[in-house]
C-alpha cells in the first residue's frame, strides 16, 4: 500500500457506512483549516458544490411511451440522497440525449416486426445549473406490449463532480455495461417467456376459432359464406398471422448470439454477491448457465387463454414495470451490480484515483507483494480467470480460422436476418393505410404452405421496392438521431434482391442450430416457415457475389471490419467516420495522475451540457466482432479492462450491499476458519472467494482497529509482532474463542504469506499441535481447555516451544525471543496518534511495503549472495551480507532476521514453478525465549 | 512497566545430575539444523532409511510401501507398492561399475515372506521372490561376489538375477537377526545367542554349483545377540541383550576382547551382580553400534558409551543420553555423534577431552585425531562427578532436534543435504542447515534469473 494514510482518512471513508449523516466531525487532529473559498463551493473536498443532492447516486429512468421520461428508481433508494434534486427534470434531460436507435417504426399489428439487438450507448451529460453531471447509459428492453416491442431505459450515474465522471468514464462504462448486460439478459429471458405464453394463447385461440369455423361450415351448407363466417375466417387468419409473427419474434430473441451473451459475463464476484444477498440464486449452479438452460424451455405450467380479436390499445393498459420486464433473478443481480457500482465510485475522486494509483503501483511490485498484500492474490487469481476471455479476444484476430469461426458467422446471421426483416418492414409501412389489403394478404399468408413462404417474402419485397415513402418515414424517424448503422443502412437498402434475402436467411439457418433445436420443443413448430433450410450451403460466399448491392454492406462490414469506414461513408455522412473506442478518450485532462488514459470530453460551457455523441461502435449491431478487434488495437481499452477487472475484484465491491457488509467480523473469521480447516484437512490450500471477503475494507478496518488495541494494551506487542514477521509461529492461547479469533484476525495483518494463497493463519484449533502445523501455520489460535485432555495440548506446546512464541491471553503473558530492533516500534507504536483502524491498517501496509522493498533488494542483489571469486569463503560472503543489511538497509539486531526471512520467502516464491508445488519450509533459530508479563 | 522473566528454556545445566537426562537449552549455537521439512507419505511406522545415491534415499516401514525421495527438495520421487505386509529389511544393491546398463536396485524383504527387487530409477518391480519358508529378517549384499544373502530361518544365497544359488538347512526358529560379511568369503550370522560362521564356495572348475558351508559356531554370548557390526577387516563386534560386548577376530574367529560389564565403567566385581539385578535388562541391552578406527560407539539402553579399542575400556559415556532407549547411533564425518531414541528426539553429541584429567595417560594420537579446539568454550561446563577410572573424555550434547512426536527409528546423514529421520509417527523429517540452504537458494535464484533472461533485461 503506498497511499498516504491520513489523506485517505480525510476523505471520510466512514461517511457512507452506518450513519452517513450523523457522523461526528473529523477528529481534531486531522482537521485542516478549510479552503478559504469553501463558501463558493470551491473547496477541494466539497461534495456539494452547488448540487442539490448530497452524494452520488444512480438513477434509472424510462422514456415511457405513455407519460414520457420518468424516473424509476434510485440507488441507494433513499430520498435523502438526492434531496431536492429534481429527478423528473433530470430524467427528461438524460432521456432527451438522443437515443432513438432502437426505435423501430413498427405500427401495431404489422407482420414480421423486427427486433433490434442494439448496443447500449454511453453518454456523459452535465447540467451546471443543477450542479449535476451524469454518466448516462442507455439501453432498451423488450416488451411485447410496448411500441415496437422496445422500451428505452437509461441508467445514470449522477455526481456533482464533473471530473469524477470524466476520469472514471472507462470504469463506469465497464461496470454499467455489466449491469446492463445482466438486465438485458434477464429481459430476453422474460421476453422469450412472454412470447411463449402469447404463442400458446394464440395457438389455443386458433384452435378455438378453427373449431368454430368448422362448426359454422358444417352448419351452413348453402354454398356461400355468411358475413359472420367471413369475419371468423378473418379472425382466424389474423391469429395465424399473429402466430407467425410471434414465432418469428421468438426466434429472433432466441437467436441472440450466444457469444454476445458470453462476453460481458456476469462476473463471479457479482454472483457471489447475489448469493450472499438473496438466496434466490442457487449456490451450486452458475446462474447464467441455469438461465441459459431454461431460457428457451417452455414452461408447461402455463394454461393458454383465449385472445380477443381486438387487442387493447396500448394506452388503455398499464405498461410493465422494470421489474416485470426482467427475470427476477437477473433483476436482483442487476440491482446488486448497481449498488456495487454505487459503492465502488462513492467517495471523493481523489480517493478513487489514489486507490487506482495504489493498485497500479502494487501491480509493479509483483515480486514482493504476495508477502503482505491481502487481496493482491485475489486480484491475480481473478485476473487469471478474467484473462481467459480476454486472451480469447486477443487470439481471435490472428488465429481465427478454427474455433473462432462461428463468431463472425453468427454475427452475419444477426445482421442479415435483421436486414431482411427490415425490408419486410418497409413493405408493412407502405401497407399501413391499406387495412383491407392487409387483411386479405394475411389470410393468404396464413393459408400459405410454409415452403412457399420464401417466395412470398420475395414477392412482397419486390412490391415494396418502388415505394420511397417508407424510406422517408424511417429516415425522418431515425436520421434525426445518430443512427444505428445497420438500421439506417437497412432503411436505405431499397433494392433488395430476393437472392440476397434468401441467402441471408440461409446463412442464418446454417449457423444458429442451437436455437432451432430448442424451437422444436415449441408446440406450434409446424408453423415456423421452413424456408430457412440450408439450400445454399455456401451462403457467405454468395454474399460476396452480391457485394455491389447495398444490402450486403453490413455483411462485408461484419466479415471484414476494416472496410467498415469506407463502406459507411457513402451511407452515413453525418456521422463521424470510423470512431473507434479511442475516440471516447480524447484529450487527457491536465494533472492526470493515473497511468491509464481516462476520457475527457469537450464541454460546451454555454449551456453547461456536455453533449457527447454516442460512440458509434456501441451501436453497431453486428459490432461485437468489431468491438473485440478494437479492444485489441487500442491499448487504452486493454488498460481499462485491466483496471476494471481490478476494480471488480476489489473486495470492497464484493460487499457492496449493506446486508452483506453488516456481517460481523466474527462471521468472517468463521468462514475463514472453516476455510482453513478445509484447507488443513485436505492439505491443499484452496483459494476461495471467501478470502476475498476476508480482506474487505471492513475487515481491514476491524483488523487494524484490533491490532491497534493490541498494541496499546500489551506492552509486549513488539516481540509478538517480531515473531510473526520473522516467521516464528505465534500461538495465541485462550479460552474464549471470540477473543482469540479477534486477536488472530488482528495480528494476521503482520503475517507474511508464502504465496498467492490464503495467509498461513489458523484462527482456532483445539487439538494438540503437531510439527506439521508449525510448518503450515504462522499464526494459530489455540483453545485452552480446562479438562485433563488439554494436558496433551500443553505438553506438545512445551515440547515444540522452540518453534513457537506463545501468547497466553488468559494470563496475559508472552513467551518468545527477545526483540531489540527498531522496525517494529515504528510499525507498532503504542503511542501512535493513529486512531482509526483503517488508517492504521494502511500505515502497517506502507511500512511493510517498505520492508518488502528492503527484502527485495537484499534478495536480488547479485554480489551479496554469490562469491566474488572462487576462493572466497562462505564467511566472507556472509559478512558482506551482514554489512549490507546493517549499513545499506539500516537494520539493527533482530530486524535482520525479519528481512532474511522475507528474503527466503521471496526466493522460494520466485523459484516455485507453479504455485503450491514446493513445500513450505519451517525455518527456526535456536534462540532462548523469554517470558513477558504485563 | 514491562519486565520479563527468564523462561524455562534455559535450564541451569550444571545442576543436572549424572543420572538425570542432560538437557540443552534453546541456545544451541553449534546446532546447524535450522530448517526442517516434514515429509508425509507413509501411513504407518517408518523403520528403514536407505541411501541410494548422493541425492536420493528410500524409506520403508510397516505400511509395506517403499518411497524414494529427493533428499534435497523433499520431493517424493517414486512410490513402490507391492508388499502386502510390513517391510522387515531393505538394502540397496548398487549397480556394477562395469555394467552400466543395470540401474540401481533396492531389495526389500517383507513379512509377507517375499523379497522384492525394484528398479529405483523407474519404480518398476523387477522381480519378486516368494519361495521363502519364513520371513526374511536381514539382507546383505556381497559386492565382491555380486551376490546377496537373505537371512530368515535359513540362509539363502542369490545372484543379481535372483537365482537361488544355494541355501543352508533350517537353522533356528528365531531366525537370523543379523548378518555381516567378513573376510575370506565368510559371513557371520547372529542366531539367538549363537554366532555362526559360514563360508561361501564359489563355483570353480571342479565344482559347478555355489555352496555354503557352516564353519563354526561361537557360543560366548549369554543372551540374544542384538547387534553385529564390522569394525575393520580384522575384527567385528557383537553386543547382546545383557550388555555383553565381544570383539572378535575376523580371521580366526577368536575373542579379542570381552566386556561383560562395560556399561558400568567403575566395575566393582563384588557389586556387579547386585547392579545387574537392580537394573532393568532394557537399560543394558546393546541396541546399536557404530565404529571408527579408534572407538566403538555403543547405544546401551538409554545411554551412550565410547569404548576405546586400544585402551580396551570405556573412555566416555552418557548414561542417560535419552529419556528412552536409544535406537540408532551414527558417527558423522564432522566428528559428531548422533543418536535417536524412542523418546522421539535426536541428539547431537561431541566427544570432548576432559580438561581436568590431564594427568591420565591418554594416547596423544587419539586426541590429535579428534582435534578439539573449543576447550575454553566449555569453561562454564559443569564439573561432572568423575567416573574415576579411565573415562577421560566426555560426550557433550551440542544440540537436539525435536520434531517427531513418537519414537525415532532411524536416521540417515547426507553430506550435502543434512539429516533425514524417520519415526513411528509416520513422518520423515529432513533437517537442513538453514544458512547453507539459504545460500543454495540464492544461487538457484540467480541461475533462474539468468535462465529467464531477467538478469540482462532486453535492450
Amino acid at each position: 500500500m503506498i497511499s498516504a494514510p491520513d489523506v485517505v482518512a480525510f476523505t471520510k471513508e466512514d461517511e457512507y457506512e452506518e450513519e452517513p449523516y450523523n457522523e461526528p466531525a473529523l477528529p481534531e487532529e486531522y482537521s485542516v483549516p478549510l479552503f478559504p473559498y469553501a463558501s463558493q463551493g470551491a473547496n477541494p473536498w466539497s461534495k456539494l458544490s452547488g448540487a442539490k443532492f448530497s452524494r452520488d447516486f444512480i438513477l434509472i429512468s424510462e422514456f415511457s411511451e405513455q407519460v414520457g421520461p420518468q424516473p424509476l428508481l434510485t440507488i441507494p433508494n433513499d430520498t435523502k440522497v438526492f434531496g431536492t434534486f429534481d429527478l423528473n427534470y433530470f430524467s427528461l434531460r438524460i432521456m432527451s440525449v438522443d437515443y432513438q436507435a432502437s426505435f423501430v417504426g413498427h405500427p401495431p399489428g404489422s407482420a414480421y416486426p423486427k427486433l433490434n439487438f442494439v448496443e447500449d450507448s454511453k453518454v456523459v451529460l452535465g447540467d451546471s445549473k443543477e450542479g449535476a453531471f451524469a454518466y448516462v447509459h442507455h439501453l432498451t428492453l423488450y416488451d411485447l406490449e410496448a411500441r415496437g416491442f422496445v422500451r428505452p431505459f437509461c441508467m445514470a450515474y449522477i455526481s456533482a463532480d464533473q471530473h469524477k465522471i470524466m476520469q472514471q468514464f472507462q470504469e463506469l462504462s465497464a461496470e454499467f455495461s455489466k449491469a446492463s448486460e445482466c438486465l438485458k439478459m434477464g429481459n430476453r429471458k422474460a421476453f422469450a417467456g412472454e412470447l411463449e405464453k402469447k404463442l400458446k394463447d394464440l395457438d389455443y385461440t386458433r384452435t378455438v376459432l378453427h373449431t368454430e369455423t368448422e362448426i359454422q361450415k358444417k352448419a351452413n351448407d348453402k354454398g356461400f359464406y355468411t358475413s359472420q363466417a367471413i369475419e371468423k375466417a378473418n379472425e382466424l387468419a389474423n391469429v395465424e398471422k399473429s402466430i407467425i409473427e410471434h414465432q418469428d419474434l421468438l426466434r429472433q430473441i432466441r437467436s441472440y448470439p450466444r457469444q454476445k451473451m458470453k462476453i460481458p459475463d456476469l462476473h463471479p464476484g457479482d454472483t457471489e454477491h447475489t448469493q450472499g444477498q438473496a438466496d434466490q440464486v442457487s449456490t451450486t449452479s452458475n446462474p447464467e448457465e441455469s438461465a441459459n438452460a431454461d431460457l428457451y424451455t417452455c414452461r408447461p405450467a402455463y394454461t393458454p387463454k383465449l385472445i380477443k380479436a381486438k387487442s387493447t390499445k396500448c394506452f388503455d393498459k398499464k405498461l410493465k414495470t422494470l421489474e416485470e420486464l426482467c427475470d427476477t433473478e437477473y433483476f436482483t443481480q442487476t440491482l446488486a451490480q448497481l449498488s456495487h457500482i454505487e459503492h465502488m465510485f462513492r467517495g471523493d475522486l481523489c480517493y478513487l484515483l489514489t486507490n487506482q494509483i495504489d493498485k497500479a503501483l502494487r501491480k509493479q511490485q509483483h515480486i514482493t507483494n504476495f508477502l503482505f498484500e491481502d487481496f493482491v492474490e485475489v486480484d491475480d487469481r481473478m485476473e487469471k480467470q478474467e484473462n481467459v476471455p480476454s486472451r480469447h479476444s486477443q487470439d481471435r484476430l490472428p488465429s481465427r480460422p478454427v474455433e473462432e469461426c462461428p463468431i463472425p458467422k453468427v454475427l452475419i446471421s444477426v445482421g442479415s436476418y435483421k436486414s431482411s426483416v427490415e425490408s419486410v418492414l418497409i413493405k408493412m409501412e407502405q401497407e399501413l393505410g391499406d387495412a383491407e389489403y392487409k387483411e386479405v394478404e394475411a389470410t393468404e399468408s396464413s393459408s400459405f404452405d410454409p415452403q412457399e413462404n420464401l417466395d412470398y417474402l420475395d414477392m412482397d419485397m419486390k412490391g415494396s421496392i418502388s415505394s420511397g415513402e417508407s424510406i422517408e418515414v424511417l429516415g425522418t424517424e431515425k436520421s434525426s438521431s445518430v443512427l444505428s448503422k445497420s438500421d439506417s443502412q437497412a432503411s436505405l437498402t431499397v433494392p433488395l434482391s430476393p437472392h440476397v434475402v434468401r441467402s441471408k436467411a440461409v446463412s442464418h439457418r446454417t449457423i444458429s442450430e442451437d436455437s432451432i433445436e430448442v424451437l422444436s420443443t415449441c408446440p406450434s413448430e409446424a408453423l415456423i416457415p421452413d424456408d430457412f433450410k440450408a439450400s445454399y450451403p455456401s451462403a457467405i460466399n454468395e454474399e460476396e457475389a452480391y457485394a455491389d448491392n447495398e444490402g450486403t454492406i453490413h455483411f462485408q462490414a461484419s466479415v471484414s471490419p476494416p472496410e467498415l469506414g469506407e463502406t459507411q461513408e457513402g451511407s452515413l455522412e453525418n456521422t463521424p467516420s470510423q470512431i473507434d473506442s479511442s475516440c471516447c478518450i480524447g484529450k487527457e485532462s491536465e494533472g492526470q495522475l493515473v497511468p491509464l488514459p481516462t476520457p475527457a470530453y469537450t464541454l460546451s460551457d454555454e449551456d453547461g451540457v456536455v453533449s457527447i455523441p454516442p460512440q458509434r461502435y456501441r451501436q453497431k449491431d453486428q459490432g461485437i466482432h468489431v468491438d473485440v478487434m478494437m479492444e485489441n488495437t487500442d491499448p487504452s481499452r486493454d488498460n481499462s479492462c485491466e483496471m476494471f477487472s481490478a476494480y471488480e475484484l476489489d473486495p470492497s465491491c464484493l460487499l457492496g450491499s449493506r446486508d452483506v457488509s453488516k456481517m460481523s467480523l466474527d462471521n468472517y473469521s468463521d468462514t475463514t476458519s472453516y476455510m482453513s480447516s478445509v484447507a488443513s484437512t485436505s492439505s491443499d490450500r484452496i483459494p476461495s472467494a471467501h478470502s476475498a471477503g476476508l480482506s474487505s475494507e471492513r475487515h481491514k478496518k476491524r483488523a487494524g482497529q484490533n491490532a491497534l488495541k493490541f498494541i496499546r494494551q500489551y506492552p509486549f506487542a513488539h516481540p509478538a509482532i517480531y515473531s510473526l514477521l520473522s516467521g516464528r509461529t505465534l500461538v495465541v492461547l485462550g479460552e474464549d474463542e471470540t477473543i482469540v479469533r479477534k486477536l488472530v484476525t488482528a495480528l494476521s495483518i503482520f503475517v507474511p504469506s508464502y504465496g498467492y494463497y490464503p495467509k498461513p493463519v489458523k484462527h482456532w484449533i483445539s487439538s494438540p499441535l503437531h510439527i506439521m502445523d508449525f510448518q503450515k501455520w504462522k499464526l494459530i489460535g489455540l483453545q485452552r481447555v480446562a479438562s485433563p485432555a488439554s494436558m496433551g495440548t500443553l505438553h506438545t506446546l512445551s515440547r515444540y516451544s522452540r518453534y513457537t512464541s506463545i501468547l497466553d491471553l488468559d494470563s496475559k503473558t508472552l513467551r518468545c525471543p527477545l526483540y531489540r530492533g527498531t522496525l517494529v516500534p515504528r510499525l507498532a507504536d503504542h503511542r501512535t496518534q493513529i486512531k482509526r483502524g483503517s488508517t492504521y491498517y494502511l500505515h502497517v501496509q506502507s511500512m511493510l511495503t517498505q520492508l518488502c522493498s528492503k527484502a527485495f533488494l537484499y534478495t536480488f542483489c547479485h554480489h551479496l549472495h554469490l562469491p566474488a571469486h572462487s576462493e572466497e569463503t562462505q564467511e566472507a560472503v556472509a559478512s558482506r551480507q551482514t554489512s549490507f543489511l546493517k549499513l545499506n538497509l539500516g537494520l539493527v539486531n533482530e530486524d535482520i532476521k525479519v528481512v532474511q526471512y522475507l528474503a527466503e520467502l521471496l526466493k522460494l516464491h520466485y523459484m516455485q514453478e507453479s504455485p503450491g508445488t514446493t513445500h513450505p519450509l519451517l525455518r527456526f533459530d535456536y534462540v532462548p525465549s523469554f517470558l513477558y508479563k504485563i | 512497566m514491562l519486565r520479563w522473566l527468564i523462561g524455562g528454556g534455559r535450564e541451569p545445566q550444571g545442576l543436572a545430575e549424572k543420572a538425570a537426562l542432560q538437557t540443552i537449552g534453546e541456545d544451541q549455537s553449534q546446532n546447524p539444523y535450522t530448517e526442517l521439512l516434514v515429509l508425509k507419505a507413509h501411513r504407518d511406522i517408518v523403520r528403514f532409511l536407505v541411501q541410494l545415491d548422493d541425492n536420493r534415499f528410500a524409506s520403508a516401514g510397516d505400511d509395506g510401501i517403499i518411497i524414494v525421495w529427493n533428499a534435497q527438495t523433499g520431493e517424493k520421487l517414486l512410490e513402490l507398492r507391492g508388499h502386502t505386509q510390513k517391510i522387515t529389511a531393505v538394502i540397496a544393491f548398487p549397480s556394477l561399475d562395469s555394467c552400466e546398463v543395470d540401474s540401481q536396485l533396492i531389495l526389500t524383504a517383507s513379512a509377507d515372506r517375499t523379497v522384492g527387487v525394484w528398479d529405483c530409477d523407474t519404480g518398476r518391480q523387477i522381480q519378486r521372490v516368494s519361495c521363502f519358508q519364513s520371513t526374511v529378517k536381514c539382507l546383505t549384499v556381497l559386492q565382491g561376489l555380486d551376490i546377496w544373502l537373505s537371512g530368515g530361518n535359513d540362509l539363502g544365497v542369490w545372484n543379481r538375477k535372483l537365482d537361488l544359488l544355494c541355501k543352508t538347512d533350517h537353522l533356528s526358529d528365531t531366525g537370523i537377526s543379523a548378518l555381516v560379511e567378513i573376510p575370506r568369503n565368510c559371513v557371520v550370522a547372529a542366531v539367538g545367542k549363537e554366532l555362526i560362521i559360514f563360508r561361501l564356495v564359489a563355483p570353480t572348475e571342479g565344482l559347478l554349483e555355489w555352496d555354503i558351508i557352516e564353519v563354526k559356531r561361537l557360543l560366548d554370548h549369554q543372551d540374544n545377540i542384538l547387534s553385529l557390526v564390522n569394525i575393520n577387516d580384522k575384527s567385528f563386534v557383537t553386543g547382546s541383550h545383557v550388555g555383553e560386548l565381544i570383539i572378535w577376530d575376523a580371521l580366526d574367529w577368536t575373542v579379542q576382547a570381552c566386556e561383560r560389564s562395560f556399561w558400568n565403567p567403575s566395575p566393582q566385581p563384588d557389586a556387579q551382580q547386585e547392579i545387574k539385578l537392580c537394573q532393568k535388562q532394557n537399560d543394558i541391552s546393546i541396541n546399536h553400534f557404530t565404529c571408527d578406527e579408534e572407538n566403538i560407539f555403543a547405544a546401551v539402553g538409554r545411554g551412550l558409551y565410547v569404548y576405546n579399542l586400544q585402551l580396551k575400556h570405556v573412555i566416555a559415556c552418557q548414561k542417560t543420553a535419552h529419556d528412552s532407549n536409544v535406537l540408532h547411533i551414527d558417527r558423522l564425518p564432522n566428528r559428531q555423534l548422533i543418536s535417536c531414541s524412542e523418546d522421539g528426539s535426536v541428539r547431537i553429541w561431541e566427544v570432548r577431552e576432559k580438561q581436568q584429567l590431564a594427568a591420565e595417560p591418554v594416547p596423544t594420537g587419539f586426541f590429535n585425531m579428534w582435534g578439539f579446539g573449543r576447550v575454553n568454550k566449555q569453561a562454564s561446563q559443569p564439573v561432572k562427578k568423575q567416573q574415576e577410572n579411565g573415562t577421560t573424555c566426555s560426550l557433550e550434547l551440542i544440540g537436539d532436534l525435536i520434531g517427531h512426536s513418537s519414537s525415532v527409528e532411524m536416521f540417515l546423514y547426507f553430506e550435502d543435504h543434512g539429516l533425514v529421520t524417520c519415526s513411528a509417527d509416520h513422518l520423515i523429517i529432513l533437517w537442513k542447515n538453514g544458512e547453507q540452504e539459504s545460500g543454495f537458494r540464492s544461487i538457484k535464484l540467480f541461475q533462474k534469473l539468468e535462465e529467464d533472461g531477467d538478469l540482462h533485461p532486453a535492450v
